[in-house]
């Protein structure tokens, strides 16, 4: 269990390194870098002067080395004016070129300065992960059980009438991108045409406080998209648990019903949900970007997608990290829990 | 003229849509008279749930046929007067013609733009979804029968681009700016080869033997193939018959690059499971070649869950594109794009819904089509 612990680890930092280093390779393209000087001095920039500036703020260094200066475990660079003037990427305004620390990466805490923003970049994430983890948590809590009663419901009885419709109603739902329920939802429930004004379509006061008022229709749109998938999953996991050995046995034995699915099928049958609903946490990201800007909710998907749309890379940085660490962590956790889970494999 | 009322639009509607009714009634009566000789096509008329996928995906697929002829107006031309005008409003300044569904932010008509929009996920969604299992396939097959070092190192490298979110890699690679840099010729470069190695390697292996035919099959693959690869992934097509545009190759690839892991690890595991069945075994002990085992065994053996696959596929991938157009990544600026006149309507969701609605019903129909036109495949194929 250790090692298998410690290598599915390894492997894991090995991936992060990796992605990490193509979204900084991406993100740090020319015409990316262009956008930037013109943006940080002034537009009309001849193509010397924007290659100066770039040269002058470390853009010009190898790239590997931009990479560990970035990541903290190269040191940032300096750079002596012809007036000995001492600049760097360690050296903020008010530091002196001596007390200032050699390393400044993420791995110091130092994520770097939004430009959109104009605050440092580590707060803004922070602040923006808290939203989106309240979204995030009310589309789990709907989501979860939803998908989960659907499911097994649909599988104890696998033919059935119930089963037929539960299962068409699974596939409807992952027919239902985010962006088209979120609209159809706004347009039924929001406007003044589908008559019932029941929700607000946008969620930008949720961020202040949540009401049922202003975070039904986002939660929904979210929960919907990710509920047919989990339920298919814990229909077929029950539908196979259902015709073991055991529970005929159980049945055999004179025990009810509910008591065959509450007592015997249930508790391996949610075995393979788990990963499923674990796994399906990265692509809620996804979903989440999408939500948040139909329903102009200011959390990390929104955040994501203003960083791309001005070219304000260390934010957008910032974001992938987060967003790469996320779907890693995943991965970890469903692989553990599954083999935590199940006894079969946990023995041997 | 008086604007048209609810159950007129309907019927004009419907009326529009004639050249797809008629196709539709062709396709399924000969469909149906031939069931028998259909193999799992013929069977699938015994699932109600997959015939009802069938038709709405056969809906759309003659929908973008005909769209020439069902579209009432011109999807690009600005009507003045008909800015975000209601359902079954006359055109101004023409007699008999009325926007059926109304008219957008820029006084164009809805109802063309939904018909017109269909051209272009017919023909993207399903041709990035034959690449990606080109790819997928090509790279999957060796992985799963040889495993080692070579599984571990193609597994590291899926697992990595899966690890990747996709809203995420969006966003990086499908941007006017990368286009100066390369990197999507570059992309594009790679992973248009696989067709190719795919088609050689399945001449090859299977008419070693018969070099006369093989020679014909190879240089009709390989003219053909580089032919095509030349236009379409460095806009170099001698003749100009190949050629895609630079944006819509952006597009194309990263849309590509995306689904092929999935299809990779599929096919892997595939393969894992079917090289232990007595076939295989036989033909090795024939003597054949591993390729000819893994092109010509395993890989038809393997080729129910893959058709499955592929259906789904092709619907996922709508949704990609559908996403890519709602961040205003679509095809071009103007283009009927589904995910893009959505993107275009929400804007002004609470005051006119109607310019963002018919897109929206129109891709779901088309994906929910394919999803259950899987669902009944799935079903059929497990039956035997």
């Amino acid at each position: 269990m250790v090692s298998f612990l410690l290598r599915r680890t390894g492997v894991m930092l090995l991936t992060a390194l990796c992605l990490t280093f193509i979204v900084f390779f991406l993100t740090n393209l020319e015409p990316n870098l262009e956008k930037l000087t013109k943006s940080e001095g002034n537009m009309r920039m001849t193509d010397v002067q924007v290659q100066s500036w770039l040269e002058k703020n470390g853009y010009r260094q190898p790239l590997f080395k931009r990479y560990g200066e970035w990541l903290g475990v190269a040191p940032g660079w300096t750079r002596t004016d012809e007036d000995g003037k001492v600049t760097g990427r360690c050296i903020k305004r008010a530091t002196t070129a001596e007390e200032a620390p050699k390393f400044c990466g993420i791995m110091q805490g130092d994520w770097g300065f939004s430009l959109v923003f104009k605050n440092p970049v580590f707060g803004i994430i922070k602040e923006k992960l808290a939203l989106t983890g309240k979204l995030m948590l009310c589309v789990l809590i709907v989501m979860v059980p939803a998908a989960l009663i659907i499911g097994v419901i649909a599988g104890m009885r696998e033919g059935s009438k119930t089963d037929r419709v539960l299962s068409t109603f699974s596939i409807l739902t992952t027919s239902t991108p985010e962006y088209v329920s979120g609209v159809i939802f706004i347009i039924v429930f929001a406007s003044k045409f589908g008559g019932l004004r029941w929700f607000k379509g946008t969620a930008a006061t949720a961020m202040d406080g949540i009401t049922f008022e202003n975070f039904t229709l986002p939660v929904m749109a979210l929960a919907l998209y990710g509920v047919g998938y989990i339920a298919r999953m814990t229909r077929a996991s029950m539908a196979e648990v259902m015709t073991e050995q055991y529970i005929r046995t159980a049945r055999l034995k004179g025990l009810s019903f509910p008591a065959i699915i509450l007592k015997h099928a249930l508790r391996n049958a949610l075995i393979a949900p788990f990963t499923v609903i674990v796994l399906q946490i990265p692509y809620l990201l996804t979903g989440v970007v999408i939500i948040e800007t139909l329903f102009n909710y200011k959390g990390f998907g929104w955040t994501l997608v203003a960083a791309v749309g001005n070219n304000d890379i260390e934010l957008l940085l910032a974001c992938s990290v987060v967003a790469v660490f996320v779907v890693l962590l995943t991965q970890l956790i469903s692989d553990i829990g599954y083999v935590f889970l199940n006894p079969r494999i946990r023995v041997s | 003229m008086d604007r048209l009322t609810a159950s007129e639009i309907i019927i004009r509607m419907l009326i529009q849509f004639n050249p797809v009714w008629i196709g539709l009634a062709v396709i399924l009566t000969a469909s149906w008279l031939f069931r028998k000789k259909l193999g799992l096509y013929g069977k699938l008329f015994a699932s109600p749930v997959g015939v009802v996928g069938l038709v709405l995906v056969l809906f759309w697929v003659l929908t973008a046929i005909f769209a020439d002829l069902i579209a009432t107006m011109d999807p690009l031309t600005q009507i003045s007067g008909m800015k975000n005008k209601k359902p079954g409003w006359p055109v101004s300044g023409a007699e008999g013609e009325w926007y059926l569904l109304g008219g957008d932010n820029l006084a164009r008509d809805v109802f063309s733009r939904m018909v017109k929009g269909s051209q272009l996920v017919i023909a993207i969604a399903p041709a990035a979804t034959i690449f990606a299992f080109m790819v997928g396939i090509t790279l999957g097959l060796p992985a799963g029968f040889y495993g080692g070092k070579l599984d571990t190192g193609l597994s590291f490298l899926a697992n990595l681009v899966l690890a990747f979110p996709v809203i995420l890699l969006f966003f990086l690679l499908v941007t006017p700016e990368i286009r100066s840099t390369g990197v999507p010729l570059a992309l594009a470069g790679v992973l248009f080869l696989f067709p190719i190695i795919f088609f050689v390697m399945l001449f090859y292996s299977r008419y070693r033997e018969q070099p006369g035919r093989l020679g014909v099959l190879l240089v009709i693959t390989l003219v053909l193939g580089l032919w095509a690869y030349s236009g379409l992934a460095f806009n170099k097509d001698p003749f100009g018959v190949f050629y895609m545009d630079p944006n819509l190759l952006n597009i194309f690839v990263s849309v590509v690059f995306v689904n092929s892991p999935t299809v990779f690890r599929i096919v892997r595991g595939l393969t894992i499971d079917i090289k232990t069945r007595d076939y295989v075994a036989a033909a090795q002990t024939r003597g054949e070649r591993p390729w000819y085992i893994m092109l010509w065994e395993v890989l038809p053996n393997a080729r129910g869950p893959l058709i499955v696959d592929f259906c789904l596929r092709i619907g996922y991938t709508t949704i990609l594109l559908g996403t890519l157009g709602f961040f205003g990544l679509g095809v071009t600026p103007e283009s009927p794009d589904w995910g893009m006149t959505i993107n275009e309507g929400r804007k002004l969701l609470a005051v006119y819904p109607h310019p963002a609605l018919p897109p929206t019903i129109a891709l779901m129909t088309l994906v929910l089509g394919l999803n259950l036109l899987a669902d009944g495949l799935r079903e059929e194929s497990l039956k035997d």
